[in-house]
């Protein structure tokens, strides 16, 4: 099942350390680039301290409020298995949920690029330039980890 | 500041880097502030702009400095949360009167739904009782445009300007179309004479000047009115006639989605309201709501004047933030019970965080724990909760000599305060006085949990790290050498994981004693360890060059 590139409703949650605010960061990079008005929302402080953590980010061609409405979210992305449980009320009904357990973490080429992996499996739900998705990653990271993050937004899509 | 851009210049910002960059934009010449949750971006924003940014001791030093700058005409801005105006609002209430000839700024950021704060408190009071006017700006593109408005305000009636804003206009990413890229400077940059001419009559608030200057600051209000209504930075957006919203802030945009198709009055100056425009808007709809987080405040102020206007229903909607949801539920009257999100996992202190291991022996010890804030207060929490009060900044050690005082002897001995390094120099040090001045008999004991960082808003630094905030070395405080200025006899310097048992038993011999006693808990807070390691070689080097004590040269050594 694919997903409309034109506007959505994507929450990333999980919790604070697991990657969750610069996953949330690179995907409104790679759809701000685009074109399309973004909003992103998120709380910073008490949360980050390995608390339950999300992070709203929303396109289209005008967005209003920041945060994502109860039941209205297209697309959970979720870092830590047990935040499944408390974060899933927000997905409409035909919304999609990846967790974890989607991607064969043994193959990650470190814990942390777990995110990453994740953005991978987002691209193949969501037909963005595969262009776009890649100059984000190379702007959001230092160089030495782009090797790496390849290899997990490989991981991501499937790819061998 | 790293921020996406796209072909078109948008940049994709949050509301405290586009401040930052407005504050760039607009040639602010010096940016203080301390840091805390959701304000606490601004100033390095600010700093890695090219800007002139510092971390004060608290909220108070920093209005202060930025108002001495202010009197020789520059253009400045403080940043500070919600309870941060409360330390600084001593200066406020005054430098209405005093004005000053520069641009002040002072940005306000409250935290509705209180996600990193000790309250909820609504930060337009203090407009009113300050009689300081105030903007709201509602995203990130407002707060850039906002920010120079507020300057031109505040040099045009010499007035210091309040900028309130909240977590989600702090924290909510949104596309900025500055005036011109964040590496350039406009053309018409603020570029005044810095200099300070002699009006002792209009800076010294003695009874005798101020009696004229309050008089002087209302009559300036009601010239910001006047042009409020006219010329003020508000958009009315006149869709259907059958309802109307007024608004500011990020309640606009939850408005905007809850009903499209209502009319909105968007206020973008919010003190002194402009009253006219307001009425206007309202004699133009059939159902006007006001729409605002927290206090009734604008719903007050129009009901005072006179205008049928709804409103939330308090009894519900005045605790915690808005949302879109809420908007629908207010729009159509309803009050039924909102449903509760499931609870998420609490934070924790991080796996080897010093303050674990200081918090689990003043368990073991039994102590009645006189707490204050920053990460350390999560040591209140299950399983550790290992903390028995927290008020405001610096009440720890204040409420610990209460307690000391009307205790029976062998409970008053079980106290203990606790204060973290940056909470100490912030509001502390006043506490430290107190216990010398006015000691318990059974004496007191005052831990300091010294981590190296002002770690809870981000690992900013302070005057006990010896750095500035961008990042050179300057002078470092001695906690130890203000505890024995003070006139504390036992001042001690312990390791709280690698000397555990040291510590543990330099506590109970404490409070055994009935004798002041202050611990300085050492060591680095676990995310900021390698900066703090790396610092100490660079400044021994540093210090090595001839420059201990007194006043340092500027710049980073090596």
């Amino acid at each position: 099942m694919k997903l409309s590139i034109h506007s959505g409703n994507i929450r990333f949650a999980g919790l604070g350390g697991t990657g969750v605010i610069k996953a949330s960061d690179i995907f409104a990079d790679v759809v701000f680039r685009l074109g399309y008005d973004v909003k992103k929302a998120e709380v910073h402080g008490m949360s980050q301290r390995g608390g339950s953590l999300s992070s709203d980010v929303r396109w289209g061609v005008s967005v209003d409020s920041p945060m994502i409405s109860e039941g209205e979210c297209d697309l959970l992305v979720v870092m830590e298995a047990t935040q499944v449980v408390v974060t899933q009320g927000c997905l409409k009904s035909d919304g999609i949920l990846m967790q974890p357990s989607d991607i064969d973490e043994s193959k990650l080429p470190s814990a942390k690029a777990l995110n990453v992996a994740m953005l991978g499996r987002m691209s193949t739900l969501l037909a963005f330039p595969l262009e776009a998705w890649q100059a984000a990653l190379r702007t959001n990271f230092p160089e030495k980890l782009w090797a790496a993050n390849d290899k997990a937004f490989a991981l991501g899509r499937g790819e061998p | 500041m790293h921020a996406s851009q796209d072909s078109q210049g948008r940049l994709l910002l949050s509301g405290n880097e586009a401040i930052a960059l407005a504050a760039k934009h607009c040639g602010v010449h010096l940016a203080t502030g301390y840091p805390g949750t959701p304000s606490s971006e601004i100033l390095d924003g600010f700093q890695a702009l090219g800007g002139k940014a510092q971390w004060a001791p608290n909220e108070k030093v920093a209005a202060e400095v930025a108002l001495g700058a202010a009197f020789a005409k520059a253009r400045v801005m403080v940043t500070m949360k919600h309870v941060g105006l409360n330390v600084a609002s001593d200066v406020l209430f005054t430098m209405t009167y005093s004005g000053m000839q520069g641009g002040y700024v002072l940005v306000v950021a409250d935290d509705p739904g209180m996600a990193s704060s000790q309250n909820e408190q609504d930060s337009r009071r203090y407009a009113e009782a300050a009689v300081a006017p105030m903007f709201e700006p509602c995203d990130s593109q407002e707060a850039y445009d906002l920010l120079k408005v507020a300057f031109e305000t505040s040099e045009r009636w010499g007035i210091p300007v309040l900028y309130r804003i909240t977590t989600r206009v702090c924290h909510s990413k949104s596309a900025v179309k500055p005036v011109c890229s964040p590496d350039q400077m406009p053309k018409d940059v603020y570029n005044p004479s810095i200099q300070f001419e002699r009006n002792i009559a209009a800076r010294v608030m003695v009874p005798g000047h101020a009696k004229p200057a309050h008089r002087r600051l209302r009559a300036k209000l009601a010239e910001m009115e006047a042009w409020n209504n006219t010329q003020g930075p508000h958009r009315t957006e006149m869709r259907s006639a059958n309802v109307g919203i007024i608004t500011a802030g990020i309640c606009y945009h939850h408005a905007r989605e809850a009903a499209p198709e209502a009319s909105t009055l968007r206020l973008g100056m919010t003190f002194p309201l402009p009253m006219a425009l307001i009425k206007a808007f309202v004699a133009g709809v059939k159902r006007c709501v006001v729409l605002e987080e927290n206090d009734p405040w604008l719903a007050t102020a129009l009901r005072a004047a006179g205008l049928q206007v709804e409103s939330k229903n308090d009894a519900i909607f005045r605790f915690g933030e808005m949302s879109v949801d809420r908007v629908r539920r207010i729009l159509r009257n309803d009050d039924s019970i909102e449903p509760v999100p499931p609870r998420g996992k609490p934070p924790e202190l991080c796996a080897g965080c010093p303050h674990r291991s200081s918090f689990e022996v003043l368990k073991e010890l039994d102590c009645i724990i006189s707490g204050d804030i920053g990460c350390y207060t999560l040591a209140a929490l299950p399983p550790l909760s290992a903390m028995d009060m927290m008020i405001d900044m610096g009440a720890g050690i204040g409420m610990g000599l209460g307690l000391r005082h009307v205790l029976p002897e062998a409970e008053a001995r079980k106290v203990v305060s606790v204060i973290g390094d940056s909470t100490f120099l912030h509001s502390g040090i006043t506490g430290l006085l107190e216990a010398a001045y006015n000691p318990p008999p059974t004496g007191h004991v005052v831990v300091i949990l010294d981590n190296g960082t002002t770690a809870m808003t981000g690992q900013q630094e302070h005057p006990g790290t010896g750095r500035k905030l961008n990042s050179d070395f300057t002078n470092r405080v001695s906690y130890e050498a203000l505890g024995r200025a003070a006139g504390f006899p036992n001042v001690l310097t312990i390791n709280p994981i690698r000397e555990r048992d040291v510590f543990k038993d330099a506590v109970q011999k404490s409070l055994a004693k009935n004798e002041l006693t202050l611990i300085i808990a050492k060591s680095p807070c676990i995310l900021a360890v390698s900066h703090i390691v790396a610092g100490e070689k660079e400044r021994k080097v540093w210090e090595s060059n001839g420059i201990s004590g007194g006043v340092k040269t500027e710049g980073k050594v090596l």
